[in-house]
């Protein structure tokens, strides 16, 4: 370890606090996906001209950041230090907020957060709800560090735990510190990563191979983009934990597999990658320790099957994603046969942390004592994506333990639109759908399991009384069909006899049989699958049969999909709050629709296509689905 | 076949048979669908059989075989976008181009497929068409949009 590759590190963070320093305020605007497909971009760049024009460029500093995580608002920006957030802004509002916020010293209050019972602006950032109940670890940069700028990382500690390892900590340290921590891992799994990291270290003591790191970024499980944002947001907390992760076990290779849909998140890994590289805390000779460690990267083609290990390294071969029976594990023999450790994004950001502060202050978070035993709870935080039928959409960090109504009223705002809630999805396609009865429960990865649900890798889906609970199970069933790679029987044609069943309840063919039927595949399905997706694959329709047997029963007996959503079992008609406007009629793609002006108009029920566009169209809610 | 364009591909990932896949991902974009030509001579390059290939190309989702059009609308069908009606968009623009999810126009315009979740979920449905996104698409903004598109 070199003292001067540590000095230029302290450089490196003081230049670039002495020249944040030398601004009045930072505008930090949101250039996560999200908010980009709201056009972020232009705003950052709208705001920067408007500076320009009124002479403030000197005194302001514009940065485009990662996902801020409020992604329901955007674009978004910060007024930093003061934390003044502003929402929904587009690029005629800068002006107004150049001139009246920074230039006269008034808020504007049209484009404040306002509280969603009171109608109330709150202006600063850390006192709205959606932030003030989480805790940012893996986040801890969000909103703060320019991805794209080493140098704002390194101000706010990056590479600070790199370096103390490196300094005074051995390999073995490292693991046990990992250990203690109590980690488990963040891609669903739940596998605490220090035993991981342990067997690894055996496995290459005993076959004196050299072993393999690998960051898994495919994140395929739909409604789900914590690692996305991670990468897009602080590349350098995940690149950083793979160094650490590197030096542990001893490896000097590692890869990042990461999906080719995330186009901002590979470009922002790259540079970050070469970065990193010139500040030499990657590549040869890591800060002059002598310890070397580089990282490539692999694209996905696209198969949700490669977020398994196995099938993600056999397609890191260049070959189809295929898993394969798990009697020899990764840690002994994963990538070309070498020992290999596979972590997933969330966890690798979530390790400086570790070491930096202690394994013993990570595992103070969370549920249950996991001090001795990893497996004898959920330490830390977990980072979700909050979708679907709820208010306050976006990326949300909390700590293990906290109870699922929390998360979905107090951050997540509730339900839009005064619906009923009815269901919380948690752990992708092969987790479970959770009901209004178990909200109280405490989101960990055993409570989780316990309900009939999982962790998975974190997307929360959030469905109203307008979702029909027999239409999700299809629903999963269809896309687990389409994943499942057909290597074992019980996954391929369980899954398509699963659809199949579904798809004739949905179609107002079913029998109470089926119900039963569904059971037993369920079962077998489970005990006799290959890997995880087979074999966890039944969890939806399971969960939705234990929870939601009743909307089951009326779509076999009463020939009824109570929630209005399966299209043979319902039907189209406008009620008397019609207007005559004639709308839904001129929108109608088959012309089932008919009336005079300014009088109740009728839908032919035999021409209806069930297209929704009558409904879609319609101001005045007068049609009704049952 | 753009023999310049495909050594170069091959160049870029240095004849590694270990980046088969991004191989082909590169012969995918630069040709919107994976030649036969092409194929056989990335196989005989590389030294593997074509077969592998061919089983990569058809596990994968991001492959074709088939040309696409000029214009890929590709509706999310992740969970989010379902739950908020994704699967009515999907039909509404099968409908209204007249062809099945998965195929192409007769002219060539407009290619219609259903993709896995994009990770945009506040503003579902989601919709993007040429890497374009378009958020919170109701079956009867789709005429609009394809007007928008036919033109260009």
């Amino acid at each position: 370890m070199s003292d001067t590759a540590m000095k230029t590190l302290a450089l490196t963070a003081s230049q670039h606090q002495t020249r944040l320093a030398g601004y009045k305020g930072l505008l930090m605007v949101c250039t996560g996906t999200g908010c980009v497909s709201a056009d972020a971009f232009s705003v950052r760049d709208g705001v920067r001209a408007a500076l320009a024009k009124h002479g403030l460029d000197d005194k302001y500093l514009v940065i485009g950041t990662g996902c801020n995580g409020f992604c329901a608002m955007g674009p978004i920006m910060v007024v930093q230090p003061d934390g003044i957030f502003y929402e929904r802004l587009d690029a005629n509002t800068l002006e107004r907020i150049v001139t009246e916020h920074l230039r006269d010293g008034q808020y504007v209050e049209d484009y404040l957060h306002k509280d969603l019972s009171t109608g109330l602006p709150i202006p600063l950032m850390k006192d709205i709800p959606f932030f003030s109940k989480q805790l940012l670890l893996a986040l801890r940069n969000k909103g703060i560090v320019d991805p794209d700028d080493i140098s704002s990382a390194i101000a706010r500690g990056a590479y600070s735990s790199l370096h103390k390892i490196l300094a005074g900590m051995t390999p073995a340290d490292v693991v046990n510190d990992i250990k203690r921590s109590g980690i488990r891992g963040r891609g669903g799994g739940g596998f605490p990563a220090g035993v991981k990291w342990e067997s690894c270290v055996k496995a290459v003591q005993k076959t004196g191979l050299e072993p393999v790191l690998v960051c898994n970024a495919d994140e395929g499980d739909p409604g789900a983009f914590m690692d996305r944002s991670i990468i897009e947001t602080d590349p350098h907390a995940v690149l950083e934990g793979m160094c650490i992760g590197a030096y542990a076990i001893g490896a000097k290779e590692g890869y990042i597999y990461i999906r080719k849909e995330y186009p901002l998140a590979l470009k922002r890994l790259d540079a970050a990658l070469n970065q990193a590289r010139a500040h030499n805390v990657l590549g040869d000779n890591i800060l002059g320790s002598g310890f070397s460690f580089d990282i490539k990267f692999h694209r996905g083609a696209g198969a949700f099957v490669c977020g398994e290990s196995t099938a993600l390294m056999a397609s890191m071969e260049g070959r189809v994603g295929e898993p394969r029976a798990k009697y020899i594990h990764n840690v002994e023999s994963g990538y070309k046969n070498r020992p290999t450790v596979l972590n997933n994004v969330e966890t690798w950001a979530n390790i400086p942390l570790i070491i930096g502060q202690g394994g013993a202050w990570f595992a103070s978070i969370g549920t249950g004592d996991v001090s001795q035993n990893p497996w004898n709870g959920s330490s830390g935080t977990k980072v979700f994506s909050l979708v679907g039928n709820i208010n306050n959409t976006g990326l949300v960090e909390v700590p293990m333990g906290i109870s699922l109504r929390e998360i979905i009223y107090d951050i997540g705002g509730g339900i839009p639109g005064g619906r009923a809630f009815k269901a919380v999805q948690t752990g992708g396609p092969s987790g479970g759908c959770i009901p209004e009865s178990l909200l109280d429960l405490p989101v960990d990865f055993d409570s989780l399991t316990k309900v009939g649900s999982m962790m998975g890798s974190g997307g929360m889906i959030v469905m109203d009384d307008r979702t029909c609970m027999v239409d999700v199970a299809k629903y999963f069933i269809d896309f687990l069909k389409d994943e499942s790679c057909g290597k074992c029987t019980p996954c391929r044609e369980g899954c398509i006899a699963l659809s199949e069943i579904l798809g004739r309840i949905t179609a107002g063919e079913g029998t109470m049989e089926m119900l039963t039927e569904l059971e037993d595949l369920c079962a077998t399905m489970a005990a006799a699958s290959l890997c995880q997706l087979g074999a966890t694959a039944p969890n939806p329709v399971l969960s939705t049969l234990k929870y939601f047997r009743h909307e089951y029963e009326a779509h076999v007996h009463d020939r009824r999909c109570p929630a209005g959503v399966c299209k043979a079992l319902i039907t189209y008609s406008i009620n008397e709050k019609c207007t005559g406007c004639h709308v839904c009629a001129v929108q109608c793609p088959v012309k089932a629709i008919s009336g005079q002006p300014k009088a109740l108009h009728t839908i032919d029920v035999a021409t209806c296509i069930k297209c929704g566009i009558c409904a879609d169209v319609c101001k005045f809610a007068a049609v009704t689905v049952e | 076949m753009n023999r310049d364009l495909i050594d170069g591909i091959l160049a870029k990932w240095k004849h590694d048979p270990d980046y088969a896949i991004e191989i082909l991902q590169d012969v995918q974009d630069a040709y919107r669908h994976l030649p036969g030509d092409v194929v056989m001579y990335v196989a005989d390059t590389l030294a593997i059989p074509v077969g592998r290939l061919y089983h990569i190309g058809s596990f994968f989702k991001a492959f074709t075989f088939e040309p696409r059009g000029r214009h890929v609308i590709q509706v999310c069908m992740g969970t989010a976008c379902h739950v908020k009606g994704a699967g009515k968009v999907l039909e509404a623009f099968s409908r209204e181009l007249d062809v099945p999810e998965g195929k192409t126009t007769a002219d060539g315009l407009f290619t219609v497929e259903a993709v896995r979740c994009l990770g945009c979920c506040a503003l579902t449905p989601i919709v993007t068409i040429d890497n374009e996104l378009h958020g919170e698409v109701t079956p009867s903004k789709v005429k609009k949009i394809i007007k928008a598109y036919k033109g260009r």
